[in-house]
């Protein structure tokens, strides 16, 4: 791990595992299994760079984010920000380091306080870290920069429209000048017309701040806009690792090619050359991983040998490229077709061409 | 208006009143018509008046504090003022509608088996067993998997994307005429949602059911829709066919929305091109174009005069709702 922490890797995750215990039981809570929301990840976030975590609701893209600010704890594994090993860290170093790692909501109407005044709301951290300098001039300082009136600063959430207020939530979150951000869908409940403002304004402030962003969300075709590096999550592990522009031009991962091939793209002609490779089934219950290649259930271009009984690594198969699959090498070449129709028994072909 | 239409709707207007506040015009004169066969698409942002237009046609409005106006023909049957029991019967055997939250619009303390059975036996009079197979071979059709014991599951035992289906199996059990969609996808996951749009596409092409696609995602639009009417602030602003309307968007506002998106498959690095403002800071239309205050071509008569809906002479298969559209004016 340690021949790993060169100047360029801000942060280091290695085989984090976070596992929600399932209890049952009235009188005495019996462990009766658990649910792996993450399942040992490994991946190195590079400094000023934007890593991107794609994945489907349940994939545990939310709690890997939130592991990595210890804001769940880990069940296994460690994350190691700028050489300093967060998990062991007792509270008052953490808080210390949590300055310099912030994180951004989804949901900036849940995400601040509705009694708080948009002033309160930004001086907050200020505050809780003994910020030198003047409060209020700062604030005024953080309006400005993500394009907020300076009058904002009496007037309380309710009072923004969405995309104002997903302002409100990166003004916090940069309020201490930190070095990393955490976004977890920044902009999914955003109308579409809104969505491309807070991309820019993300965009603009990496460039004027430095900073290193992880953007945690749904919709590929956002992350890849703003991140160099995408990590492609199913079930809680990472399935294909690549930067993100050989990952549209050439996928790798049986998921990652259905996934690229079900979002739709706003151009007809386009939507109309499309082939598409519907998925069949819906996603296995995290608290019931699938032995073997985790996505063997619902995979296209299964095979009857190893993908049902051999777990496959995350490896390099050629520089940049990581990939979690044994057949990524036919596939790519085309020796392995994806089937027409599913061989599982309880998949739902729909309008599959046949 | 086309004899072979199945729906007109003309001039629709939707009004919201509240004693001792200012009434809403959620919808403006809105007019559409949809063919059998045929998938129209209604886009828009959150607050432009799609949801509450597909309301209006299913009679699904409350009767207190809304006013409606101008007409929806279903056939030739005017649907504004029809009463009750005769539009209860119409509901669910000639027009259907799913919508976007498949959890609330389930009853949860109801299997899944009776609530798509219940259809059965008041649109087409089956009863016991036959009534059961019949929605058993409704649920496998959407792609339910085991459907005859799903039909004896709670809705709070299936995945999100297997109580949509169970939805569109209702909808689909009297084999309705027209489909209303409102935003049937929005809460699934991609994956998801192309398994539900190909059972759409499916429903269109095998049965020639008419459908009315309701959303705010144009890549959904831009692969099922025949025709697109895109709504601002409560009135159509444009409206094309769907090849001609993304490969010649007229409207700033659909311009906009179209350069405001990453698309996956152009080069990264570009920057996007958001519209300005939020759709907050909108004019009254009876002020002048709603969209002014955002719009990148507003000229001075954006405001003062509302501009009309009316056919564009530049592109004669749009009609368009603009003084200033893009690539080039009309006079």
């Amino acid at each position: 791990m340690t021949e790993q922490t060169n100047d360029d890797v801000l942060m280091s995750v290695r085989g984090l595992k976070v596992h929600f215990p399932i209890k049952k039981g009235v009188f005495v809570d019996k462990v009766v299994g658990h649910v792996r929301a993450v399942d040992g990840v490994d991946l190195d976030i590079r400094r000023g760079k934007t890593y991107g975590l794609v994945g489907e609701s349940g994939c545990g893209k939310s709690t890997l984010g939130r592991a990595m600010l210890r804001l769940v704890e880990p069940t296994d594994g460690t994350v190691t920000f700028d050489g300093v090993e967060m998990r062991s860290l007792r509270p008052e170093p953490l808080r210390l380091l949590r300055r310099r790692l912030q994180m951004v909501f989804q949901d900036p109407l849940a995400s601040l306080d509705p009694r708080q005044s948009v002033e309160s709301i930004l001086t907050e951290p200020l505050r809780t870290h003994a910020f030198k300098g003047d409060h209020g001039a700062r604030v005024r300082e953080l309006l400005d920069v993500v394009g907020l009136p300076a009058n904002a600063a009496g007037r309380y959430p309710h009072e923004f429209s969405g995309g104002q207020r997903q302002r409100v939530g990166i003004a916090r979150a940069i309020a201490l000048n930190p070095e990393m951000i955490i976004a977890d869908e920044p902009v999914s409940a955003l109308d579409v017309s809104i969505q491309a403002q807070i991309v820019n304004l993300l965009e603009d402030l990496q460039e004027q701040l430095g900073l290193t962003y992880v953007v945690v969300a749904h919709d590929l075709a956002v992350v890849r806009h703003v991140s160099d590096t995408i990590g492609v999550m199913y079930l809680g592990a990472i399935v294909e690792e690549s930067s993100s522009d050989e990952l549209y031009a050439e996928p790798l991962h049986p998921y990652t090619i259905a996934l690229m091939s079900a979002i739709p793209i706003p151009d007809p002609e386009v939507e109309e050359r499309r082939e598409r490779i519907l998925l069949t089934g819906d996603l296995p219950s995290p608290a019931n991983i699938p032995p073997g290649c985790r996505f063997h259930t619902r995979c296209p271009f299964r095979q009857t040998t190893r993908c049902a009984d051999e777990v496959p690594a995350l490896r390099e198969i050629r520089p940049g490229r990581k990939v979690a699959c044994h057949w990524s090498e036919e596939i790519v070449s085309g020796r392995i077709q994806a089937a027409a129709s599913s061989h599982d028994p309880t998949a739902t072909e729909v309008g599959l061409p046949v | 208006m086309n004899v072979n239409n199945l729906l007109d709707v003309n001039d629709l207007e939707i009004v919201f009143s509240r004693r001792g506040r200012r009434d809403v015009r959620a919808v403006d004169k809105v007019s559409f018509s949809v063919a059998p066969g045929e998938t129209v698409g209604l886009v828009g942002e959150s607050g432009c008046g799609k949801s509450v237009t597909s309301l209006a046609i299913m009679g699904l409005l409350p009767k207190r504090g809304v006013r409606l106006g101008g007409s929806i023909s279903f056939d030739g049957t005017e649907l504004i003022g029809l009463p009750q029991d005769k539009l209860r019967r119409m509901r669910g055997r000639d027009l259907a509608m799913v919508f976007q939250d498949p959890m609330t619009s389930l009853n949860p303390v109801i299997p899944i088996g009776t609530q798509v059975t219940e259809v059965l036996v008041r649109h087409r009079g089956l009863s016991g067993d036959a009534a059961r197979k019949e929605a058993a071979d409704l649920l496998a059709r959407v792609g339910i998997p085991d459907p005859a014991r799903r039909l004896k599951e709670y809705p709070h035992q299936l995945s999100g994307g297997m109580r949509q289906r169970a939805l569109i199996a209702m909808a689909l059990a009297a084999k309705p005429r027209l489909l209303i969609a409102d935003e049937p996808t929005t809460a699934l996951d991609v994956t998801i949602q192309a398994q539900i749009l190909e059972l759409l596409k499916e429903l269109v092409r095998e049965s020639g059911t008419a459908l009315i696609m309701i959303t705010h995602d144009l890549g959904v639009v831009a692969g099922m829709c025949d025709s697109v009417h895109v709504m601002y602030s409560g009135r159509i602003v444009e409206r094309a066919g769907r090849r001609e309307l993304f490969g010649h968007p007229r409207h700033p506002y659909t311009g906009g929305l179209l350069a405001s998106i990453p698309r996956l498959d152009q080069p990264r690095g570009e920057r996007l091109e958001p519209i300005q403002g939020s759709p907050r800071d909108m004019l009254a239309w009876a002020e002048g174009c709603a969209f002014a205050p955002r719009c990148r071509n507003r000229v001075e008569e954006c405001v003062g005069t509302p501009p009309a809906l009316g056919p564009d002479r530049l592109r004669p298969e749009h009609e368009l709702r603009c003084y200033n559209p893009l690539g080039g004016s009309n006079d």
